[in-house]
């Protein structure tokens, strides 16, 4: 969508994804959400069709295309009712693995890319610690060269997956802060094996997308070998920037799809529900705020697909992924609680479905960078105020 | 052996169709369009006769505006091998689409021909047939499953009662019905694959037949609305509501 709707061969694409999700009904994304089991077939289903490579190389097996088909993909998903235990259940084997496109060695491409396109490999992506949360320069991790490799220690919170992946995208400190030039020098990107006598991987007990974890990893002298560096040594901030743009436009995207399947299921509701002798979809009480989040859906979707399309072309899209994401998940989660609203106390009942989009749509609001933080940043860039953090 | 398929472009099954206020036609502005579903299966049968081995190459044709392109690459995605656009923006009548197919097949030569037993817009079920008459070639409509060893095709048809089964001498006219097979979905690498495919755009004039329309459209109309149902209290009312309201007893 570099124009204001999809191309032919952007409808085939997101027709295709309808096609694969039509298989996985209301009932199977709400028992995953119920046991907590991943949705294996689900995802198995996607690899097989070859989405998971839609903005993976050509020349490894993907299929070359941009930001936009990506997000025109994980749209979809969200939008067909998974929801985010669908989305994030394949969010990383998207865009995860952009730093080692961008800046792995061939060998590093030629092995590990083709494997998490076909879904054998399953990657984590461990950022986030306990101790600096956001502030991502003051992380703690060390990875320390020895002739062996590097060897690798601290403690790492939120990594998605981690019970499942066999890989382990890490970033963590191999200067010490002090010594580093700037606070974010010093810092590099790891692609290893997820060992697990070497990693921990703990659980967190949590509000919604049950289906697909979220961990505190305890990390005890994990050794990865020397090519399991990404780039150079130190430039791992830099690297991970790469990918934080196409990221926040993947959540905006994934975030309006979960707003318009809350939708979908509230106006269908809101038709056949008869109370004080009409469907309660005739008051405006129910109408104008199922309105309202549609209008705030698409004008988040337009942002968002322009942040894409501006990637796409190489253009600097900074402050629009920001806005867009910030807006995206606003709108998600408006969108739900109408919906949800809408259903009176049926909105309340997990057979409806809309009280499991509701508990989803947080995620965006947080993750992977909070409300607050983007308001800063466009304080700082767009607006030219004073940086604040 | 190769297999043709012709494709058409159809109003999607998903869309409520909405009657022009002039009575004319259908309105097709802004309306979600597909490849006819018979068609698909169609093309799936085609495709899978040559993941078996029995044909060597899929050629789907489409007669159609410049956008049946895009048909013909749902049809290339799913696995046919190229495409021909017999492009025009009339409308044409089944009779004209059966001659132009006929002229295909003369340049095309193909071994069988694997269509939809109807498209979904005009609900015609007739091109199929004929086609195998303009051909002389035998014809086997309704098919719900295909089998071909050598020069004959064993088809099973799905009729009034039961089933039935023939065998054709090949070449021949199959068309399909619902249950012959599952179409597959458009697989992302196929998808783009199918972008590379060649796709010929020819024009009704480059075949030399007589396309016009022999039949004029009086009016188009919306079917009469269903009436709600009525619950009846005991067997008396009910004859009584046939008898007198319903008036068929
Ligand atoms: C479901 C889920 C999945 C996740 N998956 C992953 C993953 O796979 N990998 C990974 O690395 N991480 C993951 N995360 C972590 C996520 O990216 C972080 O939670 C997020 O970046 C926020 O960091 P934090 O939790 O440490 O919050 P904190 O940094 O502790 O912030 C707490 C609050 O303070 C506010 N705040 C902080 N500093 C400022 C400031 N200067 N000005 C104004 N407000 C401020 C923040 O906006 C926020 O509201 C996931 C999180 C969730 C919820
Ligand atoms: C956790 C929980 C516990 C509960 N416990 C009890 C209990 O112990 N005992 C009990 O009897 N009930 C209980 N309830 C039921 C609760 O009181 C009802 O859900 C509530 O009264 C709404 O009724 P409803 O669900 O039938 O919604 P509906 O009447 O179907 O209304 C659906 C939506 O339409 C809106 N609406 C309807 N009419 C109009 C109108 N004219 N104009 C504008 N908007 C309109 C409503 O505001 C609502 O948003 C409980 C509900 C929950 C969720």
């Amino acid at each position: 969508m570099s124009g204001f709707w999809l191309s032919d061969e952007q409808e085939a694409i997101r027709e295709g994804v309808a096609r694969v999700c039509a298989d996985f009904d209301d009932e199977y994304w709400r028992e995953t959400d119920e046991t907590g089991r991943f949705p294996e077939a689900f995802v198995a289903a996607m690899a097989e069709g070859g989405w998971l490579g839609v903005a993976m190389p050509e020349s490894v097996g993907g299929a070359g295309l941009g930001l936009t088909e990506a997000s025109i993909v994980m749209q979809t998903v969200a939008e067909s009712g998974a929801g985010f235990s669908g989305a994030s259940a394949i969010h990383l084997n998207i865009f995860g693995p952009m730093p080692i496109v961008k800046f792995g060695t061939e060998a590093q491409k030629s092995v590990s890319l083709p494997r998490i396109i076909s879904g054998e490999d399953k990657m984590c992506f461990a950022v986030t610690e306990p101790n600096s949360g956001l502030d991502t320069s003051s992380l703690e991790t060390r990875a320390v060269r020895t002739n062996e490799g590097y060897r690798i220690n601290g403690r790492k919170i939120w990594t998605t997956s981690a019970q499942r992946a066999n890989k382990i995208l890490i970033i963590a400190r191999t200067t010490p802060k002090e010594e580093a030039r700037k606070p974010t020098d010093g810092l590099s990107l790891f692609f290893a094996d997820f060992d697990r006598s070497r990693i921990d991987a703990k659980p967190i007990p949590k509000m919604g997308r049950k289906a697909v974890e979220c961990n505190t990893l305890f990390i005890d002298d994990l050794l990865v070998p020397h090519d399991a560096l990404i780039g150079e040594e130190g430039q791992g901030f830099k690297y991970l920037l790469q990918g934080l743009n196409p990221e926040r436009v993947l959540f905006a995207v994934e975030s309006v799809g979960l707003g318009r399947a809350a939708l979908r299921k509230a106006a269908q509701y809101a038709k056949e529900r008869v109370v004080f002798g009409r469907p309660i979809g005739q008051n405006q009480g129910i109408q104008h705020p199922l309105a309202k989040a549609w209008a705030e859906l698409e004008a988040a979707n337009l942002l968002a697909f322009k942040a894409a399309a501006l990637h796409d072309a190489g253009r600097d899209c900074g402050a629009e992924a920001n806005a867009a994401k910030y807006l995206g998940a606003e709108a998600g989660f408006n969108a739900c609680e109408a919906s949800v609203l809408a259903h009176g106390g049926m909105g309340y009942a997990k057979e409806y479905d809309v009280e499991r989009y509701f508990r989803e749509a947080m995620i965006a609001r947080i993750a992977p960078v909070s409300r607050e933080m983007i308001l800063n940043f466009i304080a700082e860039r767009v607006l030219g105020l004073p940086k604040s953090y | 052996m190769k297999v043709l398929v012709p494709v058409k472009r159809v109003i999607d099954y998903n869309v409520k169709v909405r009657v022009k206020p002039d009575q004319t036609g259908v309105d097709l502005a802004n309306v979600k369009m597909s490849m006819n579903p018979f068609d698909e299966i169609g093309t799936e049968e085609a495709v899978r006769l040559k993941e078996k081995g029995v044909a060597t190459e899929v050629v789907v044709v489409s007669i159609g505006p410049a956008q049946a392109q895009e048909t013909l690459r749902t049809a290339l995605a799913m696995g046919a091998d190229r495409g021909i656009l017999i492009q025009t923006d009339a409308d044409l009548e089944p009779l004209a689409v059966a001659k132009l197919l006929k002229a295909v097949i003369a340049e095309e030569q193909p071994g069988v021909v694997v269509m939809g037993k109807q498209a979904i817009d005009g609900d015609n079920n007739a091109v199929g047939q004929m086609l195998a008459a303009l051909l002389d070639w035998p014809q086997a409509t309704f098919a719900s499953k295909i089998e071909i060893s050598g020069q004959t095709a064993s088809v099973t048809r799905e009729v009034d009662g039961g089933l039935q089964t023939l065998s054709v001498a090949l070449p021949a006219v199959i068309t399909a019905d619902l249950r012959l097979n599952e179409p597959r979905y458009a697989s992302l690498p196929n998808i783009m694959k199918a972008k590379k495919k060649p796709i010929d755009i020819k024009s009704t004039g480059d075949y030399g037949v007589d396309v016009a329309n022999r039949l004029t459209v009086v009016k188009v109309t919306e079917p009469p609305k269903r009436q709600g149902g009525a619950k009846v209290a005991d067997v008396a009312e009910l004859v009584s509501k046939l008898k007198n309201e319903a008036g068929v007893i």
